[in-house]
Order: C-alpha cells, then structure tokens, then sequence
C-alpha cells in the first residue's frame, strides 16, 4: 500500500535505503546530511531494517568501507556534504574506477574557507570528474524516488558505476513535507537482488583494480566514458518504469516546463528548477514566451538532450548555484560546449546566483530572464556571467 | 490560496516542532504544506525562526518566507529584541504567549491575540527538561485565532506526534489555549 | 547580531574574527527563568561561579556571588549545583 508521511528529505533519503533493502551503510555525520544517517541508525537499531550500520572515523573511511562491502556483495549506501564529500575525493576516483554501484545521498553545503553550513552545489560540482552519475532533485519526493531509482541504474550491467543523489542542505533536507512511499512489493519487484559486475569470493579469490600498465589502461577507463552513455539512454526509462509504479515522474535527464515554443529557456539544477516554474507562469503572463530547463542529471551530461531542446529557442538563461574559479558555472560552461559546434545556437547569457545559501526566490529569476530579454533584443551577450545580488 | 507562517522562538523551545505540527493538521484537512527552520546553527535559548506553509496548490516555491500571514511568538520577551512584525502582511494576525492582554502588548497595527502559554503548560505540569513546553499550546491559540486550521485537526496532528501520556497532556495544553485565547482586533476584544 | 559593513570594498579578503565581551548581544534577554540568591544561605562556596557555562557570575571580594543579569540566560546550572539551595529559579517578569 502506498504510504503518505510528512517528513524531511533527509529523513526520506533514510527510508528509500530501507526501500532498497541496503545492507551496509558506512557513513560520518556532518551538517547537514546528519539526519539521514541518524535515521537509518534508528531503523537499525530497532530493527526495521535489516543492515549493518559501520561507525567509521571519517568520511574517507566511509567510502573505504562502502568499496569493500560493495565489492563482498552487498547493497551499500552512504551520505555526506561539502568538506566530507571533499575528504573522499581519492576514493571516488576508486569507487568508480572499480565499477562498483554504491549510491550515495549528497547533501549539498558550500565549501570553506569561510565556513558555511548553508546550500550551494560547489561539493558535488567539484567532483564532476570523478566518473560517479550525479542526480540533482528539486523536492522531497524525489530525493526518495531518485535514490530508488539510482540502485536500479548502477546495477545494470550496462552501467555499474556509483551514483551521487544530491538534494540542498536545508531548504531540502531539514524542510518537513508530503511524500508518497511506494508499497515495498512493488520496490521489491522493480529492484531485484543486488547485482555487481564481480565479487570478491574467498573460494575464488583474486585481487582487484591491480596495476595497469599504459598498454590497457586506456581501455578501461573508455569503457567507463560507454558505461555512463548507457546510463544516459537508460536514465529516462528507469524514470517511466518508476513512474508506473510511484506515480511519479521526472523527465529523465531534464525536466522541461513550458519549453515546446519558447524563445528564452532559462536552465538550471536542483530547487531553483521548482521556483523557475514559478517565474515561467509569471513571465508568460506578461507575454513573454520563456520556459525552464531542470537538468535533472549532470553526470552524464544530457548533451543530445539539449540540442534537441534549443532547436528553436533564441535565448538560454544558465543559472549557476556555483562557479569555477578562473572561469564560470559549470553548467554554463557545458551547454555552451555542447552547442559549440551546431550551425545554428542561441545566445547563451551565464548567472550566478545562492552561493554560501543565498536565498533565490522566482523573483530574483524573474529578474534574471529579463536581463537576458534584453540580450536576446541587442543580439549579443555582452557579459558572459553575472553574478547577481551582489553587495557592491 | 496560500498563507505563510513565520514562528518566532528560542532554541529548544520546539519552534520547528511547532511548524510541523501546524503543517500535519493543514496536511490532515488536505493542503499542501512545508515547514522548514530558519536555516542556521541554532543554541539553546538564542531567538530562532520557523516557517510553515499552507497551500490549496502544490507547492513549487523552495524560498525562504518574507511576507507572513500570520506571526506566532513562543515567548513574551522575544518581541523586546525581535522585530516579529517583520513583513507582516497589513492584515496580518500576530499570536504571543503572554499573560498580558492584547491591547497592552503595544503592536498597533496588526490583529493580535495572547494565550498564557507558560502558564497553562505550568497548570498541567507539562515540562521537557525543566522548561514549559508552550508550543502545543499556541497551535491551540493559532486555531482560535485564524481559523487557518481546526482545532480537530492540530489535536489529531498532536496526538500523532506524541502518544500516550505526552499526547494526551499536549493535547490537553492545545484545547486550554484554544478556549482562553484573547483577541484584540483593531481595537475591539 | 548585524555587521556594521555595509559594502564589499569594506570587507576584509577573509573573515577575521576577534574575541569581544557579549558578541551575540545582551543574552540576558533568552531568560525564561531567573536565578535568585538568598545570601543568608549562601556559603560563599563558589560552585556557581565554577559552574556558570556563561561566565555570569562574578566573584566579589568576600567571596559572595554576583549574577550579571545581563547575560545570564537563566540556563539553572547554578541553582542546581548550589549545596544549600541557596539559588532558586523564578519565572522572569514580563
């Protein structure tokens, strides 16, 4: 039966690792994922969940101790936020590189120097390169949805690659509302037994990710760079099979609002995406022809995707919640180069806004699409980036 | 329709609980609703915030609240050192616990109402670590005074949130402040 | 507990922080409850003094005990520690 409770994200990330039936979990706390991992201590402990829970002494050993128990066999899960995302940097590289399908919950906090607490996607943006599939949701509902449905991408055979599921820290993870919990036949069914490429078995015993020399090497990383176009093709039906049991459906790669005939698309990640549908009906009753663009999934980027979407569109807005020192968001950077090459590409006008848990209200993006208007009226770009409500 | 509500409290106090128990009874008359903290490191007895949203309408907006409808104060000295009136909609309903009356707290251009939270949570022994627990109380308040949520409904969220014993006293607390709650509306009680 | 900066051009390249006597403002204001001395039963033993987590109590110099209202938050802490329950919690005034 399907189940409605009110409660956090972060409190639903917990019960989507019990959905999943995970059997260890390895995690440190930190603000503020700590109620994720306080939640299926609790399930733990009282045995609703049947699972190990591994108090480890850092982030790093977290992610230590997930590669292991992954590679015993197991469904493992962990959580973490900016500087302890940071801490395991060296164990993404080994978690990926060893094709092994951890999913982990990533609650997005700015990074210091100066300390923050508050949200901003600098902690998983930093580790795009890490070969790990990245997830950004935009409300409780799929924080839950997401985590389900990530165990069932990494587990493909065509895939086996970690995953992060990122949600912001606060306005996600400590905002209390509805959510719908499918009934656990039907998660059972559309998540089978755990499933990973290899195993270590010590009745056939080997080692693993041992040296390679410059003669394979090559090789194995390509068939990390195909794992993750496989996922890119697999995304979007693993979101319509979900859907068909939840109810619940996101769009795959990218979730578009209103951008069938608009002239301006305005894109960005995470919750920014639910405010920007806000400002699209605002927008349109001013008759302006905008629509919003949530990418939904930044590793693999959705390029096809986005080529597709832009074919009439004369103006992109990109909304970064981050920049790259020395250069500018990531996501901007990224539709422009996957529109480098197309005969005919829109403008594209990058911001940058909600760093360190700035607020940004629809109303601040409504400002935005008309900065960008006015780009879209001259012809040119003049600024690559802006960054807005900044204190002069 | 959708009405914003700003909780002003002291760390430990249970603002936030105060806000979700608000959010379970509008969520039990079917709205869609939020309840989030002021987003923050928070101590024990520092002024901290709370918000809660009601709304006929999913809700898609994930911003921080600015302009209330209602204002609650979980303690009469938070409004020496707080602005609670802060973007308070022009017709806005204020609610504080306090013993005074309403027309004597000194807010003149709002609606306000006073409920003796503190006391009622003394009368009935309802204490958490030595502290009376006033939130319950004041959802009780918040009912009488707004109509936004029914009494039936915070008293059906209470007691889900608290069982046995503990609901039965918080509950308790809530049908008090509901039946003693004071009103004072552009000069009329 | 605002910055007096206003601008970006006054702020420096990182945040420098120094210490200062009551940053977070006069917290005698977070008091629900009011510790109150009856020194005819105070001992001048000192514990409250040793035990205040605020550092709100002064020792005079006979030895008495001096609450700092200003920034006592009323936590209770003394009146617990105290051997003679020479310190009870009040309910603060409005």
């Amino acid at each position: 039966m399907t189940q409605t409770i009110i409660d956090t994200a972060n409190h639903l990330a917990g019960y989507a690792a019990k959905a999943a039936r995970v059997k260890v979990i390895a995690a440190y706390p930190i603000t503020p994922q700590t109620t994720v991992v306080e939640k299926i201590a609790d399930f733990v402990e009282t045995g609703k969940m049947d699972a190990e829970y591994i108090r480890v002494e850092s982030e790093h050993s977290a992610m230590v101790a997930c590669i292991s128990a992954a590679a015993a066999g197991v469904r493992t899960f962990t959580a973490t936020s900016a500087h302890g995302l940071a801490l395991m940097h060296e164990a993404l590289h080994w978690a990926s590189g060893s094709r092994l399908p951890i999913v982990m919950a990533v609650v997005n906090r700015a990074m210091g120097a100066p300390w923050s607490i508050w949200p901003d996607l600098s902690d998983s943006l930093s580790q795009r390169d890490t070969g790990w599939i990245q997830f950004y949701c935009a409300d409780n509902q799929e924080v839950f949805d997401t985590i389900i449905q990530a165990y069932k991408l990494c587990e493909d055979e065509r895939v086996f690659l970690p995953a992060m599921v990122c949600l912001e820290g606060f306005i996600l993870s400590h905002t209390y509302a509805p959510a719908k919990i499918p009934d656990q036949g039907a998660i059972d069914s559309f998540l089978p037994e755990y499933r990973s490429g290899w195993v270590l078995d010590v009745n056939h015993p080997y080692s693993h990710a041992n040296l390679v020399a410059p003669e394979w090497y090559m090789e194995f990383r390509y068939m990390i760079q195909e794992a993750m176009e496989n996922a890119k093709r697999l995304i979007p039906e693993i979101d319509r099979e979900y859907g068909k049991l939840s109810g619940f459906e996101y769009g795959g790669l990218i979730e578009k609002y209103k951008c069938e005939d608009a002239d301006l698309i305005v894109f960005t990640m995470g919750t920014m995406g639910s405010d920007a549908k806000l400002a699209v009906d605002k927008l349109r009753k001013e008759g302006l022809k905008v629509g919003s663009a949530r990418v939904r999934v930044y590793r693999p980027f959705p390029v096809e995707e986005v080529k597709k979407l832009v074919e009439h569109a004369k103006m992109l807005t990109t909304i970064d919640r981050h920049i790259s020192f020395g250069m500018e968001g990531f996501l901007a950077s990224e539709i422009k180069a996957s529109l480098f090459n197309q005969k005919d590409r829109p403008l594209i006008a990058g911001f940058i806004a909600g760093l360190g848990g700035r607020d940004v209200t629809s109303e601040t993006i409504e400002k935005i699409v008309k900065k960008s208007q006015k780009c879209m009226h001259i012809g040119r770009v003049e600024k690559e980036t802006e960054w807005i409500d900044l204190r002069e | 329709m959708l009405k914003e509500i700003r909780i002003h409290g002291r760390g430990g106090q249970g603002s936030v609980t105060a806000a979700e128990v608000l959010a379970h009874a509008a969520f039990i008359e079917g709205k869609w609703v939020q309840a989030f903290p002021y987003f923050g490191a928070e101590r024990r007895g520092a002024p901290v915030k709370a918000f809660a949203r009601i709304s006929s309408e999913p809700l898609l907006v994930h911003s921080q609240v600015y302009s209330p409808d209602y204002v609650i104060v979980l303690d009469p000295y938070i409004y020496k050192v707080v602005d609670v009136t802060e973007g308070l909609k022009k017709d806005g309903i204020i609610v504080i616990n306090s013993k005074k009356k309403p027309e004597e707290i000194g807010l003149k251009s709002w609606r306000v109402a006073t409920i003796d939270a503190t006391g009622i949570a003394l009368e009935l022994n309802l204490l958490v670590a030595g502290l009376p627990v006033v939130n319950t109380s004041i959802l009780g308040a918040f009912a009488k005074a707004t109509d936004e949520v029914k009494l039936a409904s915070v008293l059906k969220a209470v007691k889900e949130t608290w069982s046995g014993g503990a609901g039965e006293k918080n509950s308790r607390a809530t049908e008090l402040a509901y039946e003693r709650l004071k009103r004072w509306w552009n000069g009329e009680t | 507990m605002t910055s007096p900066l206003k601008t970006r051009k006054e702020m420096p390249i990182t945040p420098l922080s120094c210490p200062t006597v009551g940053s977070m403002g006069k917290t005698g204001f977070w008091r629900i409850f009011r510790p109150e001395i009856n020194y005819s039963k105070c001992t001048r033993c000192a514990l409250c003094w040793v035990y205040c987590p605020d550092a709100a109590i002064t020792r005079q110099e006979d030895d008495s005990p001096k609450i700092d209202y200003d920034y006592c938050k009323g936590c209770g802490i003394c009146a617990n520690e105290c051997p003679t329950k020479a310190i009870t919690m009040q309910r603060e005034e409005e």
